[in-house]
């Protein structure tokens, strides 16, 4: 502590030093939030079912997505990114899981979700294997901190079925 | 014409003297109680502004107040205990004057000493 130059430098790494800890104890203190998050999907309408030129089939679903995720919110978080995915099981993989739509929550004003929108991203299996299959639509979601860790969960969905033949 | 060219003197001087001041304050050293002063106060300063400032934030949902109160106490504490301010200087030391050295001069150390070395061998 005896130059100007020195107390300075003490002083930064100090402080960075307790700001770091700080911003461990905002990430710890996350674990004390229990969120109960609810959500539902419709699907309005097939719009179309082929089986594209390579042999993959794909479908056009209209969505309407409703959730609430505001308890997922707490002071440490900066945006909560949400998807929605179709799940279902083929002889070839035992799970699929195909990303149709996905968005960013900036905060928790904008929590109560409500969207009427197709697929954002095309549903598009690995072969021929869509017809009359069951599939479960799963919300997933990241809710990404200021600092520290990342939490992710999700709510299964099921009772969808695609029908029996193309459209 | 001579009390005008005193009135500027002066006030070159008295400029002189607190650009000193201002350089002394950031230069000069600091005597070894004022350096320890220095050391608690800055723990002691940071540690309360975050304790304060993370206990405000969590109970006002907003990381924003947290991150704001703390920058204040590190801006505060900087200029508190950076500077040489006077008040760290109050314990100042007393070097040895040169002259008083002469008079006691420095006690040579034994030429026996390594001798002594191979006698315990």
């Amino acid at each position: 502590m005896h130059s100007f130059s020195y107390r300075a430098n003490a002083l930064l790494t100090f402080a960075i030093t307790i700001l770091a800890l700080m911003c461990a104890m905002a990430s710890v203190s996350d674990n004390f939030n229990s969120p109960s998050p609810t959500s539902e999907v419709q699907v309005l309408n097939i719009n179309w079912f082929q089986k594209k030129p390579d042999g993959d089939d794909e479908v056009s679903l209209t969505l309407n997505i409703s959730a609430n995720l505001g308890s997922l919110f707490t002071w440490n978080t900066k945006q909560v990114f949400v998807f929605l995915a179709a799940e279902y099981q083929t002889p070839k993989n035992v799970l699929n899981q195909v990303s149709l739509w996905d968005g960013i929550i900036p905060s928790k004003e904008h929590a109560k979700y409500w969207i009427h929108t197709t697929n954002k991203y095309r549903f598009i299996d690995q072969g021929s294997n869509l017809r009359g299959k069951n599939f479960n639509l799963t919300l997933h979601w990241h809710v990404m901190p200021k600092t520290g860790k990342m939490f992710a969960d999700k709510i299964v969905m099921t009772g969808f079925r695609l029908p029996e033949a193309y459209r | 014409m001579k009390s005008l060219l005193l009135k500027h003197n002066r006030n070159i001087s008295a400029a002189a003297g607190s650009t000193v001041k201002i350089v002394s304050i950031l230069i000069s050293p600091m005597d070894w109680q004022g350096q320890k002063l220095a050391e608690h106060l800055m723990q002691l300063l940071l540690v309360c502004f975050a304790v304060v400032a993370f206990i405000t934030g969590y109970v006002l949902g907003s990381f924003q107040t947290m991150m704001l109160i703390y920058a204040a106490g590190v801006v505060l504490t900087s200029l508190l205990v950076v500077p040489n301010w006077p008040f760290f200087n109050r314990h100042s030391l007393n070097w040895l004057d040169p002259s008083e050295a002469d008079k006691h001069p420095k006690p040579h150390p034994a030429i026996s000493g390594p001798k002594k070395k191979t006698a315990k061998k």
